[in-house]
């Protein structure tokens, strides 16, 4: 598929995909090496001897893993969350069945897996040639193939697989690995550190502005296997990156365990932004199968001037719970959060942020859309607390909720906590309905309903869409237009 | 073109038309004036298909279908349009998005191509010119922050894109001053053509200074009480409606 024709054609590419379901529902039929499912200290150090790993990593997994063991799920957040057999999942899945070394280039990666992201929209090689995005691809447990390295080594930019970085770059990796969120920080903080399988290591160094978007593409193929991503970004002192992710899983009735944890670090005047097109199987109409997608995202602006921006469309997964935040430590930094989470049927989602302003003069904005359709639970929950010593931080929270239909709700926990008076933080938060008199509107210029909805949607996330870059714009829009799917009667 | 027959409908759960008929002709220019709460907005919603009016008995004719059958966005379709008395607010959509998406959708329905974006861009800068209209209207919002004024600008400038055959246009000459009135007016009388016709309600004669109708109705309790040429309009503005009641 070619990205600048979808771009002009902005309008009929949403039309066409919104006429299918779950499309990306398929399973990739590929030989793959699966570890039997279970969870015990010989299962951590399967997954490190099958990488290769230094016996640092071992026992920094081994480490949490005895933290983990003593911790409890947790149940503050307004989700129903069943109750999860660790020991029935598989920890490690590779689609290599000889699992010896990862493919080095792509031309040396699986055919089927070539086609697989064909399917997905993620044409591999077109990627690389047309749209100028580079792409780090991990399926299952493994990352199956980074487009564009050389082109970002001569820059000084290191975009790899975590794996690869472990062995490339372990002075990095050790440096930064649990500098942002510590293995004990939460239950499944926690477990991704003692069992994560692979994920994306980014490297910016001084000075450089990244020449191009990179994405990492997230696929969970194989059945019963958990996905446990770990995602690095280092940004020296001033420069500049936009990281991309997209997340897709097969319909399945059996749940899927997907717990991932990134990392941002930002230096003096340095700015990452960081953006996610959340896709994850959400389950049938009747609440079967679906992703659990609890995932730990958060950012260092360490540096002063430094600035993290994250931007997040969460339509998939049956449950998430998801908190992308910033440490604003170094002074005059500043964090985003621009959020859509739309839920349908049985979704229930629990997503917001944390602004920790800790330096002088940090600012913040939060800006989050949901969405709520059918039987489904939409909860905002934000914290924004200023430290003692953040003389004139700076917090702007706006929450807009629209609710679809009668049986759906809208949940806003908004925190503050702020310990210096000079702290200025201004909250606003609307619900709403679609109005009969928009639709009616609509309709009356020959709009139908169904486009109608989605028009009106489509507005009303406006401020979040227009922070992403333009061809991840395009998706999130058709994601929602499928997901918004019987929306109507 | 139109032929409504001893019509009864109900908005909420109260009778508001009471055996209204009218019939417009292709071309045809038709005024309605009446009463505060007469039911002239109720009739361009029952035309329009707006589903807060429940049409009672009699029928609507339009163009030799059965137009009270049809679903709004058909009848939008087949060339029925509304400036709202009241224009609503669609927040962050782009006028020209919505506009195109509207004009789209509806030549779809025709069996017609899309435009797309290049050419209706063309298309919407020369109405937008021949209408003088200012260009910043496209990239606004729909009717987010207009003014009254720009709102009702904004009914007929999508008229003006989506060529109707027959356009209800409901007081949108009110909160109007001079030149803004002008401007309706001129794109009105652009419009107008042997097989285009147009139903103008209004409270105030002035309007129909710039826009000259064939015909104007008084609308009074539900039904046409009184029907005439432009000298009805004269006569309704000196002396009130009161004198129709004997
Ligand atoms: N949705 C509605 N529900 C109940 N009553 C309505 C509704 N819409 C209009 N009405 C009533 O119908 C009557 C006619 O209204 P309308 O057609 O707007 O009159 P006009 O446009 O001639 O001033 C009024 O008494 C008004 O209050
Ligand atoms: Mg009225």
């Amino acid at each position: 598929m070619n990205k600048q024709i979808e771009v002009t054609e902005e309008n009929q590419v949403v039309k066409d995909r919104a006429k299918q379901a779950y499309k990306e529902g398929f399973v990739t039929d590929i030989e793959s090496f699966t570890i039997p499912p279970g969870l015990d200290e010989e299962t951590i150090k399967l997954i490190s001897s099958k990488k290769d790993e230094p016996a640092w990593l071992l026992d920094y997994r081994l480490d949490a893993f005895r933290q983990w063991q003593k911790m409890d799920t947790p149940e503050w957040a307004k989700l129903k969350i069943p109750a999860i057999d660790f020991q029935a999942i598989s920890y490690y899945s590779s689609p290599n069945a000889n699992n010896e070394n990862a493919p080095k280039s792509l031309d040396e990666v699986d055919p089927k897996l070539i086609e697989t992201y064909d399917k997905l929209g993620v044409p591999l090689h077109e990627r690389e040639r047309l749209a100028g995005v580079a792409v780090d691809v991990v399926f299952d447990s493994v990352s199956v193939g980074t487009t564009f390295k050389a082109e970002l080594k001569k820059v000084g930019v290191i975009f790899s697989s975590f794996s690869e970085a472990v062995q490339d770059h372990p002075e990095l990796v050790k440096k930064y690995l649990g500098s942002v969120v510590p293995a004990r920080d939460n239950y499944f903080a926690a477990l991704n550190a003692a069992v994560f399988s692979d994920g994306s290591f980014v490297y910016i160094p001084k000075g450089v502005r990244c020449p191009m978007e990179l994405s990492t593409y997230f696929r969970i193929n194989a059945i019963n296997t958990g996905q446990f991503e770990r995602t690095l970004i280092v940004a020296e002192d001033d420069s500049y990156v936009s990281y991309l992710e997209g997340c897709t899983a097969p319909m399945r009735d059996e749940n899927q365990l997907h717990a991932a944890v990134v990392e941002l670090v930002a230096m003096d005047n340095a700015k990452i932004k960081y953006s996610t097109v959340q896709n994850w199987y959400p389950g049938d109409e009747e609440g079967n199968g679906g992703i659990y997608n609890f995932v730990t995202k958060r950012g260092n602006c360490q540096g002063k001037n430094s600035k993290i921006s994250w931007t997040q469309v969460e339509t998939g997964s049956a449950i998430t719970w998801k908190y992308p935040s910033c440490i604003l430590r170094g002074d005059n930094s500043s964090g985003e959060f621009y959020s859509v989470a739309l839920t349908n049927n049985h979704q229930q989602a629990d997503t917001g942020t944390k602004m920790i302003h800790l330096g002088k003069n940090t600012k913040s904005t939060v800006i989050s859309k949901g969405i709520s359709v059918g039987k489904s639970q939409n909860a905002y929950r934000g914290l924004v607390r200023v430290a003692k010593k953040a003389d004139h931080a700076r917090n702007f929270t706006q929450c807009d909720s629209l609710l679809i239909g009668k049986s759906c709700a809208a949940h806003t926990f908004p925190y503050t906590e702020s310990a210096n008076m000079t702290a200025q933080l201004e909250h606003e938060a609307t619900t709403s309905k679609i109005s009969e008199d928009q639709l009616n509107y609509c309709l009356q210029r020959g709009i139908t309903e169904e486009d109608a909805i989605s028009l009106i949607v489509d507005g009303f996330c406006k401020e979040v869409f227009k922070e992403l870059p333009m061809e991840f714009a395009v998706e999130a829009k058709a994601l929602l237009d499928i997901s918004l799917e019987g929306a109507i009667g | 073109m139109l032929k409504i027959e001893n019509v009864f409908a109900n908005a909420g759960d109260k009778e508001i038309l009471k055996g209204l008929s009218l019939e417009v002709k292709p071309g045809e220019v038709h005024a309605i004036m009446g009463p505060n709460g007469a039911g002239k907005s109720t009739l361009g919603n029952l035309l329009a298909g707006m589903p807060y009016v429940q049409p009672q008995g009699g029928s609507v004719q339009y163009m030799g279908k059965d137009l009270l059958s049809l679903e709004p966005e058909e009848r939008a379709a087949i060339g029925v349009f509304l400036a709202f008395q009241y224009p609503v607010e669609i927040p962050g959509v782009n006028n020209m998005y919505f506009l195109r998406t509207a004009l789209n959708a509806q030549r779809k329905y025709r069996g017609e191509d899309a435009m797309d974006s290049a050419q209706f861009l063309r298309m919407v800068k020369q109405k937008i010119k021949d209408m003088n209209m200012r260009d910043d209207l496209l990239k606004r919002p729909v009717n987010v922050g207009f003014s009254g004024g720009e709102k009702k600008r904004n009914e007929v400038f999508q008229m003006g894109v989506l060529e109707p055959k027959l356009a209800i246009l409901d007081e949108t000459d009110s909160g109007l001053d001079i030149d803004a009135l002008k401007i309706v007016a001129d794109g009105v009388n652009q419009l107008r053509s042997a097989d285009r016709s147009f139903i103008i309600i209004t409270h105030y004669q002035r309007l129909l200074d710039y826009i000259e109708p064939d015909f104007v109705h008084v609308l009074a309790d539900g039904k046409i009480v009184k029907s005439g040429d432009k000298n009805l309009a004269l006569e309704l503005e000196e002396q009130g409606y009161g004198w129709l009641n004997n």
